[in-house]
């Protein structure tokens, strides 16, 4: 990959008072590149689309839809689905329906303390177009403008069964190894920041939260 | 327990009480001069069992050039609600604070500070950011502002969008040679 | 006495066994309970998937030195309490490092391990971590007075502190074993094993609903699957010195799974069935009838067995 490009130097982290910016990493995030040997990164890949765990964010009306998706009828966790707390250990987060622009912020605070691999499914049709909610003074049209987004799951609201076919999706999507979001992120990393901070007007964190 | 007209009646002889409008059983509105507001709103919960504030919102009346506060008050022990109207100048609107009466009352000013601009001087926090987080435009939910075009400039729309009525569409879907006219054969 | 170096080859067979037997125990247990609850639940190697998958992350962030050691901590004293248990009686391969005052030392590392983890909690900062951290210690300092007054009665008991020389007192029939020869040790310790395991009344610490997950909140990648692995051989360790102490220990692997399967299904059916304690409620309970058991156990060990 080409190095020269993600050489920019460090992040300003212009949000924070000067002694708060001392106690923030500066680093730019940088991409990953697969396992070298071809077979070892395709075991992975089989290893992480078959141990999902969703972030337990919910961060809009769908986020109701996701708990029938652990109760007896439905029992994601035999598909290797997990509830975590906390987004330091989940790879999965499932964007549940609209995004306001006091979510967003916590939204990207939160992708960003997860580790990579990590993958963005989208719940629901306003974070592609706003949905009902596309002429509100708050809610974010485009999600995919600030974050990368891997899955699109439309409807208002969709049924478990719906999430459960996007799972299902997404494993399959990670096993061909084309679930890239993260890469994504850091390669345009520079957009993403720009858009983030168009509609993010009190930005008083830093830049990447490592 | 007093019929709650009569109460209103009782009251009315030291407040300027007007527009009683009963609207359920169990549901009464009516209207107040801001001055005499508070006070109205203190004997009503120590004196007429209205304990509960269930709500405090605002109408924008943006042809009237007015606001009109809306306390909405219970009673437990009647079951009766009282919603009280209270008319503000649009421009530069500004109401005595009720947080003395109901702590929670603060919570409700603060959105309404920040919603439509009402300055309630003394309120706590009152100017720190509750649902938006770094506004820089007028107030949203005042009528002047026009959600759908800052919609549009901040965050884009995509496109493809369309709209469709939805009793045409779902027509067409479920009953596609239904039409509207009566048919002229007869059945 | 042998070469180190085969003793030391022997153990890490052992450990491999111990890790492996106990991540497949977690998977039986998740499988068991999603039946309780009417599920179809994990495929039993869903803990080996997610091991992987935590080894295979692509990045770790750091707190610092200390967020290093607390797994590293933890995982030694899971290894250093299965190093002195031995786990098969009779066996050469299985004995591990046993000696004369093995019991103590076992005793000590199942502390060992829970205090590594609360500094490198510590270091990484979350609150919740913090909380998790107060609230486990506080219930492992309960849980510690009934199981230490059930580990002096038997060693009252049995006049020794060498873990396989109490194994071997209780050879030679099913009457033998402290399970019948000391009922009131053995009821003692079996509460405090309730809490040593974490499933609820006493998964406090943890409590996934309140504090996130507690003291591992900030753990992720490689430091998770460090954890991960250290509860597989953490819990196996356990097992096994409880077998050893109170049901006879084992002669063969068979009989060993056997008898471990059924320790740990107390712990699951108990947990089950039963909601969660809070801290103070768990601390008070452990101190209350466990630990009065646990002083009458002693009681009757000197005044009935010794005499």
């Amino acid at each position: 990959m080409d190095t020269q490009k993600y050489a920019l130097g460090p992040l300003l982290n212009e949000g924070l008072s000067a002694e708060d910016r001392d106690l923030f990493s500066d680093a730019r995030p940088v991409p990953y590149e697969p396992y070298p040997v071809a077979v070892v990164e395709k075991f992975v890949n089989w290893v992480r689309a078959n141990s999902l765990w969703l972030l337990a964010f919910g961060t809009g009306c769908g986020a109701v839809e996701l708990n029938p998706l652990m109760t007896a009828r439905f029992d994601a966790y035999r598909m290797g689905v997990q509830m975590r707390p906390t987004p330091r250990q989940s790879s999965v987060f499932i964007i549940g329906g609209y995004a306001s622009v006091k979510t967003l912020k916590r939204i990207i605070r939160s992708y960003e303390q997860m580790q990579g691999p990590k993958f963005v499914v989208c719940l629901g049709i306003c974070p592609i177009n706003g949905g009902m909610y596309w002429d509100s003074y708050n809610t974010v049209n485009k999600f995919d403008e600030y974050l990368p987004v891997d899955l699109y799951i439309t409807g208002c609201m969709p049924r478990p069964e719906v999430l459960m076919a996007g799972v299902l999706e997404l494993k399959k999507k990670i096993m061909e190894g084309r679930a890239d979001g993260a890469n994504r992120y850091v390669e345009n990393f520079d957009w993403y920041k720009a858009n983030q901070k168009r509609v993010i007007k009190d930005w008083n964190m830093p830049d990447y939260n490592w | 327990m007093a019929n709650p007209i009569e109460l209103l009646q009782r009251f009315g002889k030291n407040f300027a009480i007007s527009e009683i409008h009963e609207q359920k059983a169990d549901l009464t509105f009516f209207k107040v001069p801001k001055e005499q507001a508070v006070r109205l709103l203190r004997e009503l919960r120590d004196d007429a069992g209205y304990t509960h504030l269930a709500f405090l919102t605002n109408i924008d009346w943006i042809e009237k050039g007015i606001f009109t506060l809306t306390y909405m008050l219970h009673n437990y022990d009647a079951r009766h609600s009282l919603g009280m109207h209270v008319d503000l100048e649009r421009d530069n609107a500004e109401m005595q604070s009720i947080h003395g009466l109901w702590a929670q009352a603060a919570t409700y000013q603060r959105e309404l500070r920040e919603m439509y601009g009402i300055r309630f001087p003394g309120s706590p926090r009152l100017d720190e950011d509750f649902c938006l987080e770094g506004w820089d435009q007028i107030p949203p939910m005042r009528k002047e502002f026009d959600t759908a075009a800052f919609s549009l400039e901040r965050f884009y729309s995509r496109e493809g969008r369309g709209t469709e009525d939805p009793r045409e569409h779902m027509k067409g879907l479920l009953y596609p040679t239904h039409t509207d006219e009566p048919s002229s054969g007869g059945q | 006495m042998q070469d180190w170096p085969v003793r030391i080859g022997y153990f890490l067979i052992n450990l491999t066994i111990v890790g492996l037997y106990g991540m497949l125990l977690s998977g039986i247990v998740a499988r068991t309970l999603a039946k309780v609850q009417g599920r179809i639940g994990i495929p039993v190697y869903q803990p080996f998937i997610d091991l992987l998958k935590n080894l295979g992350k692509r990045t770790a962030v750091s707190h610092g030195a200390m967020f290093y050691l607390g797994p590293v901590f933890r995982l030694a004293g899971g290894i250093g309490t299965l190093a002195f248990v031995p786990v098969l009686y009779g066996s050469e391969m299985f004995s591990n490092f046993n000696s004369a005052g093995d019991l103590l030392l076992a005793m000590y590392f199942m502390f060992f391990g829970q205090l590594g983890m609360a500094i490198g909690a510590g270091e990484s900062g979350h609150p919740f971590s913090a909380i998790g951290v107060a609230r486990g210690l506080g219930q492992m300092t309960a849980y510690e007075v009934p199981f230490a007054l059930a580990i002096i009665a038997i060693v009252v008991q049995y006049g020794s502190l060498s873990i396989n020389d109490i194994v071997a007192a209780q050879q030679g029939g099913i009457l033998n074993w402290t399970l019948f020869t000391n009922p009131l040790a053995v009821i003692a310790a079996m509460i405090a094993f309730l809490g040593m395991t974490g499933y609820s009344p006493f998964d406090v610490t943890m409590a996934p609903n309140e504090i996130p997950i507690g003291p591992p909140t900030e753990y992720h990648s490689s430091y998770l699957a460090m954890m991960t692995m250290n509860r597989a051989v953490f819990a196996g360790a356990k097992l096994i010195l409880f077998m050893d102490l109170f049901f006879g220990g084992a002669t063969n692997l068979v009989e060993l799974v056997i008898k471990t399967w059924a320790i740990y299904m107390v712990a699951v059916v108990v947990g089950a069935a039963f909601p969660r304690f809070r801290v103070d409620q768990s601390i008070r309970f452990f101190l209350r009838y466990p630990t009065l058991i646990g002083i009458a156990a002693i009681g009757y060990t000197q005044a009935v067995l010794l005499p």
